[in-house]
């Protein structure tokens, strides 16, 4: 009687690939993996991160202005829905964990509502920013204009001397666009993922020993939670003492 | 050793942190402090950063490899940071010969 390899392995241990001693080393491999993907996104953002420390430096009043026209409230709320999200998703992985189907599926269904809000708060700021004309580009039906508030005229006379330079402020709302357009992207890309997780659960792929797509998911997922965290502050606070 | 699942209630703790830190750099935010407001910024978002990569992504219960590999994504960050801000800072430092 001759048994596969495979079948051997099949009869030990479920979701376990053959190329694996056992369950905790694919574990360990797969985290792995992950985290090394994810320096590298933390290499991506950090590229923009270091553009926007060095514009700041050089033109501070400018982007502080810049950063007062921005909608804080939305910000901010944004923000609390990005952390309720990241609780979701670290509760579903828990319940993938301890195999509970339905309530992973309910979780994992939670965590694709607040991104999808998170994405039309957004929008509806897009959409203010495109009214406002603050969308950095010079086309013959839309061009990038700056009138500034009194208040504001006001702060960048307390900060400094200078003339607000017009071309500086747009260099923030081309690095305000760059960073939460390449950041809600990744929020995008994130619901897809979730979708997929949601289908997978339903036919019961994932078990206590095997839920790696579901843990790995979730690394991303506080990944991007975390690029907004830093966001937040940098893009909408730095103005905010000025008002 | 098997997988290390984190209590709910832990998960919950860390929501409740991060809820209160954002209320408060959007607090701290309003008050005229200087120079320090990017500091406080700053910091408080590296705390709730470092919460998220500790304990919603389970680094805190990682094995050593995984300590390694978060630790030289952020280690080379900071030198990819703290070089080109040591260049563009010290530029006006010298005189060049016209």
């Amino acid at each position: 009687m001759e048994r596969s390899l495979a079948d051997t392995h099949v009869a030990t241990s479920v979701g376990l690939a053959h190329h694996f001693d056992d369950v905790e080393q694919q574990r360990e491999a797969g985290t792995l993996g992950m985290w090394a993907f994810l320096v590298t996104e933390v290499m991506f953002f950090g590229g923009l991160f270091l553009a926007y420390i060095l514009y700041r430096s050089k033109y501070p009043v400018e982007f502080a202005v810049a950063s007062n026209s921005l909608n804080v409230t939305m910000g901010f709320i944004n923000t609390l829905v990005l952390i309720c999200s990241s609780l979701t998703m670290a509760l579903g992985v828990y319940f993938s964990q301890v195999g509970n189907r339905s309530l992973l599926i309910l979780f994992l269904i939670l965590t694709m509502i607040l991104g999808l809000t998170f994405l039309v708060i957004k929008g509806v700021e897009y959409h203010e920013k495109y009214v406002e004309h603050h969308v950095p580009v010079r086309f013959q039906t839309y061009q990038f204009k700056w009138e500034p508030r009194a208040s504001e005229a006001r702060g960048a006379r307390e900060e400094s001397s200078r003339a607000v330079d017009t071309g500086h402020v747009e260099m923030f709302f081309w690095l305000y666009f760059a960073m939460t357009g390449v950041h809600a992207l990744h929020m995008i890309i994130g619901l897809g993922i979730l979708t997929t997780l949601v289908l997978m659960a339903r036919r019961g792929r994932f078990t206590p020993e095997y839920h790696s797509p579901v843990e790995l998911s979730g690394l991303y997922w506080h990944f991007v939670d975390i690029v907004w965290i830093f966001l937040f502050p940098l893009l909408y606070l730095i103005g905010a003492h000025l008002h | 050793m098997g997988e290390h699942i984190v209590s709910r209630k832990i998960y919950f703790a860390i929501f409740t942190a991060l809820v209160v830190l954002t209320v408060v750099t959007w607090s701290v935010a309003k008050i005229d402090l200087g120079r320090m407001n990017a500091v406080v910024a700053l910091t408080i978002a590296v705390i709730k950063g470092t919460l998220v990569v500790l304990y919603f992504m389970h680094v805190r219960y990682s094995s050593r490899l995984t300590w390694v590999f978060v630790g030289a994504g952020f280690f080379w960050l900071a030198i990819m940071v703290a070089l080109t801000l040591g260049d563009y800072m010290t530029r006006g430092w010298l005189t060049i010969a016209q």
